[in-house]
């Protein structure tokens, strides 16, 4: 695949300035939630003071009922619940005071708080309800929830233009937008989709650029440390679980004869075959489960590592220590592009490889 | 006590991914070097071997990672 004419692009300087730009941006905007922290904690023991990079780092990479912008300024985000008095929707705002501590908040229908991002019914004592609390659903728009939002928002900009493109400039060479597009398009066609599942690639060609597409963007998206990005969507199981539980579905759905004989027919002894089903079935699941992992582990670890190394400054509280940060921060982000890029492709390709295992042609 | 024995967890995953994986690679390379034209092919499979070693490892990483949070 060539990536020859990206590189040659007029302003490519522009968009590196503007990269290492973003990426002292990342600096700034721990710094300041950092120096809000401190504050917070001038009221509080000597022994809160102390910076714990655990738990800043997993504050950072996990979800939240509202979307931190930099210092004391946050997004509000919508708090959907089921619960067994009724849905209920407010703004997630109405559960903070304003030093941004958790408060109790009556909905009417319920007492609700936010316990570590955990919404919990109160009863009248003002104790957490237990029993209530089990039968609650939160279906909030969180952070993730927005961010995956912006990123569907952007493929269907992106492709719909690309789509549009594609019927107004017929038989004419690529230009805008479409440039960017179709060199990926192909890519999935020619490199993951033909060589894994042969002559019947076009079915899934849709599905298979779908999870392409969205997995890179958002794993872009989550690259980018301030406003419409930051949030860590491709890193939370929830989401890989659900891409890989399609991935389950589609696969099986699609199964054939062949791909169904050689679970429960192999060609092994009689006595084998009991244990070749388990085998067998295990394997059905653990290829999703794997997939599943493989995506969760790998951003969430490169959204860890890159937060160490800028959690190294507020360790060793030292201004020299920052440039060696930086300048680690900036390789990291750098490969972090690479992973970003390599995890979307994988994901499709091996999502083409049990499709092309599924239904293959008998060919003993 | 127990995030050191996790963390220790997490480095022997990281040496079995880094055998695996430095295998897979010495020998793309040297297949590489001795059919230049099938590189692209040699790529391919060399990525998803790795992907698939890397799986396994990352299993690994993430039970150390829940062992060393018990909450």
């Amino acid at each position: 695949m060539e990536f020859n004419h990206i590189i040659k692009l007029k302003n490519f300087t522009t968009t590196t300035l503007l990269a290492v730009f973003l990426i002292f941006c990342s600096i700034n905007t721990f710094a300041e939630v950092q120096l809000s922290h401190e504050s917070d904690g001038e009221a509080a023991s000597t022994a809160e003071e102390k910076f714990d990079p655990t738990v800043t780092i997993l504050e950072h990479i996990s979800d939240t009922h509202s979307w931190h912008l930099f210092g004391h300024t946050s997004i509000a985000l919508p708090v959907i619940l089921f619960t067994p008095n009724g849905l209920d929707i407010f703004l997630s705002s109405k559960l903070v005071n304003e030093h941004h501590q958790a408060v109790a908040y009556n909905s009417g229908k319920n007492t609700y708080l936010n316990e570590e991002e955990h919404i919990k019914i109160l009863a009248a004592d003002g104790e957490i309800d237990e029993e209530a609390s089990a039968h609650l659903y939160d279906f909030s728009i969180t952070k993730n929830v927005a961010a995956m939002f912006i990123a569907v928002i952007t493929i269907l900009l992106v492709f719909t233009k690309v789509a549009s493109a594609y019927k107004t400039r017929y038989g004419k060479a690529p230009k805008g937008l479409q440039s960017f597009a179709e060199p990926f398009i192909i890519f999935v066609r020619d490199d993951i989709a033909r060589p894994n599942i042969g002559y019947k690639y076009e079915k899934f060609m849709p599905m298979l650029l779908t999870i392409f597409f969205f997995i890179w963007f958002n794993n872009l998206l989550g690259l980018i440390p301030i406003f419409p990005g930051g949030a860590n969507v491709t890193g939370n199981i929830a989401f890989t679980l659900v891409l890989s539980a399609i991935v389950l579905i589609i696969v099986n759905l699609n199964g054939n004869k062949y791909y169904w004989s050689h679970i429960f027919k192999p060609d092994v002894p009689f006595w084998l075959l009991p244990i070749m089903w388990i085998v067998e079935i295990i394997g059905i699941f653990s290829k999703p489960f794997a997939l599943m992992i493989r995506l969760f582990a790998n951003i969430t670890a490169g959204h860890i590592i890159i937060l160490s190394l800028v959690s190294l400054i507020f360790i060793f509280k030292s201004l020299a220590i920052a440039p060696v940060s930086v300048a680690f921060v900036l390789f990291m982000s750098v490969l972090e592009l690479l992973v970003a890029f390599l995890q979307a492709f994988i994901f499709t390709m091996l999502t083409a490889l049990f499709i092309g295992t599924a239904v293959e042609d008998h060919h003993h | 006590m127990v995030g050191s024995i996790a963390a220790i967890g997490a480095g022997l995953a990281v040496i079995g991914a880094g055998i695996g994986i430095g295998q897979v690679g010495g020998k793309a390379m040297e297949g590489i070097a001795r059919q230049p034209e099938a590189a692209s092919k040699i790529q391919t499979a060399m990525i998803i071997a790795a992907a698939l070693i890397e799986g396994v490892a990352l299993f690994g990483v993430v039970v150390a990672l829940l062992g060393n949070n018990p909450a």
